[in-house]
């Protein structure tokens, strides 16, 4: 609606509004324009504004009764969206890789074969694997009994209840502390303390045989070490933590744990370091089957199994009472 | 093999058992031990950098007994060094400066638990930093994962820091299992692990056309997997809460180092893995780079938003993620180079802002609101200046390291010449201007004189006030001597082929 001043003096301007016989325009001055025009354009905005208001306010209503429904769908859309998308493309993956079990896969190389012909020589394990984990690629065993090992620290750090609810340093073993522990569970049960008087030594026994013999037979320390760490679980649920912290509580699992992680590196600190600077170890591999035989991996499974049952145990404390 | 070529493995190993000793010592006697092994790791590493650098030349060192495909081996060239004691050093310094926080923020009985956890963390950063093996990499980023989301659980009585721990657990155990997945596939179209033997029977693979499909999903895994773990923009929900909430160590140790470890496993990965031909052709780069320039713009936006300090910088980070993904994604040689540049600049500018931002809470009563930090800059006059020196870093002022990499990201753009330059540019631009829009109000809230009467003055610890200078230091020295530093870096990359 603007007018440019100039236009209103052109002659043609007011011929034009002579033939129309248009003569308002004609009786309004510059001032009256101008408040004219700003009345029109605060209608206009008032117009926009009103549509504005009541757009938002629409749109708020919707978002106020249904937003948080509308949100919550499409989100179980978009997720199913894409994980059906994932599916797709990686099964579309499996169905182009290498079939199983053919002698020519790319993954039956040297690598393999040379696990697999000269294991028992180099390593003295007649147990192919304990050889592959614990000498060839020891490092990455390393690594992972330090993930086992941060992992039982992070249960610690999070589930450990050092205070009790009035701030004082919590004593385990009071008459209150075993009235929680058994609140939940049958006191005394005497089929499970019978059975487990009798199965918690043969368990015991058995995952030292699967531990000491790791590098004889299948088994080794992850294996043997979860076996302990079960018998050590059955034994607290049949006696309660006050009979099992007579020979287990923290300090044994902050010992235990550093013993043998500290020995692990330690004894491959000494064979990576004879290794990389090809030094003679020194280290003899033994006659194959025998039980003192195959070098390092023997102590290797024993303190790859400590770390385990500690582990496992320590979770199964922290998480059913978040003390030892 | 000389002496001083044992000292990353010695370095690995020094930092893992640290970690075991450090849980059987008592608080203060972890402190100790902890920042002796990493001054002990730092030197060791400038040794080995020293000694590369007159060598020339990378080489790698047995784990064992048995050479490479059958055994575990490391790797040790110029970049892995630099990084190596970068990553130590700027650990000790975090430590150090937030120190007093780690026995506020722990309960008493678990403090040491805390230095076991940056002792683990430590060992496993150098480990991926130096690994030649793709599954070795994977066990240590377990370590990594477990490690980072402790560091900021363990804030005591901090209800907000669990929801954060439970977020970040989630997308990181999320972006570990898709990197495991590549692994997978990896070794089952190649058959090896070692990161040599991989490249070579990619690159024939890649020239035959056979499993061509599971080739392109193991990049977009890899890519995918790690850009979840470093925080890359559409995944980057995790981390203004996580960074935001933990202490202030913990803060400083996460956003300096933990993001920037995956980011040099991936650069790791493109180059010696995949091999860098494969990935221009694939065009994996150019979903980093649109990832990357998004972020810088997103992340800046959403920092101007906040109102709580801390926060800000955690989103200030994800912005500077994406300067370093959109320096990958330019695709060159030159761009990569920016973009290890950009993480040495930003490893050593945000601890310091992070220290600093402690030390402005020690004034403020504990409290990371804008509201309360009012003059802190002036209760605390090291820590003010220390932020404002990593505003002026960050923001890209010349005469700080920030500058350096900023200028090496534009021109590393520009010799690209193709649509990618006048997007990067105009996100340099845009991005530079919006990191102006909050790091300025910030500095102008910190140094008005508060309207209320200023909560009672700390004094600051010693440590702290070492750790801000040798920041401030460092950022003088990155900012105005950089050619040494740019230098042994376009080597290091050189050094990756």
């Amino acid at each position: 609606m603007k007018i440019r001043e100039d236009y209103e003096r052109v002659g043609w301007r007011k011929l034009v509004h002579w033939v129309n016989a248009d003569p308002q325009e004609d009786y309004l001055t510059k001032e009256e324009i101008k408040h004219e025009n700003l009345r029109l354009k605060e209608e206009v905005a008032e117009e926009r504004n009103g549509r504005l208001q009541e757009f938002k306010s629409m749109i708020q209503n919707m978002i106020q009764t249904h937003g948080r429904e509308w949100y919550n769908k499409g989100y179980r859309i978009f997720s199913v969206f894409v994980a059906l998308a994932m599916m797709t493309v990686l099964l579309g993956v499996v169905s182009q890789l290498p079939s199983f079990g053919d002698p020519s896969n790319p993954a039956n190389n040297e690598v393999a074969e040379r696990y697999i012909e000269s294991g028992l020589e180099e390593t003295g394990a007649v147990n192919i694997v304990a050889g592959m984990i614990l000498d060839y690629r020891a490092f990455d065993t390393l690594g992972e009994s330090h993930v086992l090992f941060i992992a039982a620290v992070s249960v610690l750090i999070l589930l450990r209840m050092d205070y009790g609810f009035d701030g004082k340093l919590r004593k385990t073993g009071g008459i209150r502390d075993e009235g929680y522990d058994r609140f939940y569970e049958p006191r005394n049960d005497a089929i499970l303390q019978t059975v487990t008087k009798m199965l918690f030594p043969m368990i015991v026994l058995f995952g030292i045989y699967v531990i000491l013999n790791g590098h004889i037979s299948a088994g080794g320390g992850f294996s043997g070490g979860a076996i302990i760490g079960a018998a050590l679980i059955l034994y607290n649920n049949a006696f309660g933590f006050n009979q099992t912290k007579r020979f287990f509580n923290y300090n044994t699992f902050k010992w235990v744990s550093f013993a043998s992680l500290i020995t692990y590196a330690s004894l491959k600190t000494y064979s990576f370091f004879t290794g990389a600077n090809h030094l003679h170890s020194g280290i003899p591999l033994g006659e194959p089957g025998a039980i003192l035989s195959s070098g390092l991996i023997l102590p290797l499974n024993i303190c790859v199994g400590c770390v385990v049952a500690c582990t496992m145990y320590t979770f199964f404390t922290m998480f059913r009472k978040g003390g030892m | 093999m000389a002496l001083v070529q044992n000292f990353p493995f010695l370095s690995i190993i020094l930092t893992l058992s640290g970690g075991v000793i450090c849980s059987v010592l008592k608080g203060h006697g972890a402190r100790k031990y902890s920042t002796f092994v990493l001054c002990t790791v730092l030197i060791g590493s400038l040794l080995t950098l020293a000694h590369v650098l007159s060598t020339g030349e990378a080489y790698v060192y047995m784990m064992g007994h048995f050479p490479a495909p059958w055994g575990n081996e490391i790797r040790v060239g110029i970049l892995e060094t630099m990084m190596a004691a970068l990553f130590s050093g700027i650990m000790l310094l975090s430590l150090m400066g937030g120190m007093h926080h780690i026995f506020e923020d722990t309960e008493d009985t678990k403090s040491n638990l805390y230095f076991t956890l940056v002792m683990l963390l430590s060992a496993s950063l150098l480990a991926l930093v130096y690994t030649n093996d793709l599954f070795t990499g994977y066990v240590f980023v377990e370590i990594n994962t477990i490690a980072s989301c402790a560091l900021v659980m363990i804030r005591y009585r901090s209800g907000k820091a669990l929801v954060a721990t439970v977020r970040y657990l989630f997308m990181s155990l999320l972006g570990s299992g898709l990197f495991l997945i590549g692994i997978t596939i990896l070794y089952d179209i190649t058959g090896h692990l070692l990161m040599e033997n991989i490249a070579e029977s990619v690159a024939v693979l890649f020239k035959t056309g056979t499993y061509a499909f599971p080739l392109s999903v193991v990049i977009v895994l890899f890519s995918m997997g790690l850009a979840i773990k470093s925080a890359c923009f559409p995944f980057h929900t995790w981390l203004p809460g996580a960074h935001g909430n933990a202490t202030v160590s913990s803060s400083s140790i996460l956003s300096g180092l933990v993001l920037k470890g995956y980011i040099f496993l991936l650069i790791k990965i493109f180059y010696r893995v995949i091999g860098m031909e494969i990935i221009f052709q694939q065009r994996a780069t150019n979903v980093l780079f649109i990832f990357g320039v998004l972020a810088m713009i997103v992340g800046s936006i959403k920092a101007i938003q906040e109102k709580d300090l801390k926060r800000m910088l955690a989103y200030s980070s994800v912005a500077q993620i994406g300067y370093i993904f959109l320096g990958i994604g330019l695709g060159t040689e030159a761009g990569i180079a920016a973009a290890c540049l950009h993480i040495i600049v930003h490893a050593i500018t945000k601890p310091m802002l992070f220290t600093a931002c402690g030390g402005f809470m020690d004034v403020s009563g504990g409290s990371k609101k804008f509201s309360e930090l009012q003059g802190a800059g002036l209760r605390d006059k090291l820590s003010g200046f220390a932020f404002i020196v990593g505003a002026m870093s960050m923001i890209g002022i010349p005469f700080f390291a920030g500058f350096i990499s900023k200028v090496y990201l534009t021109t590393s753009a520009i010799e690209t010449l193709s649509l990618k330059t006048v997007i990067a540019l105009a996100a340099l631009a845009i991005s530079t201007l919006l990191n102006a829009c909050y790091y300025i109000p910030a500095m102008l809230v910190l140094f008005t004189h508060p309207k209320k009467e200023p909560v009672s003055v700390h004094p600051r610890p010693k440590a702290m006030s070492l750790s801000l200078w040798m920041f401030i230091g460092l950022n003088f020295l990155m900012g105005c001597f950089s050619q040494p530093i740019v230098n042994a870096v376009i080597q290091g990359i050189a050094m990756f082929r």
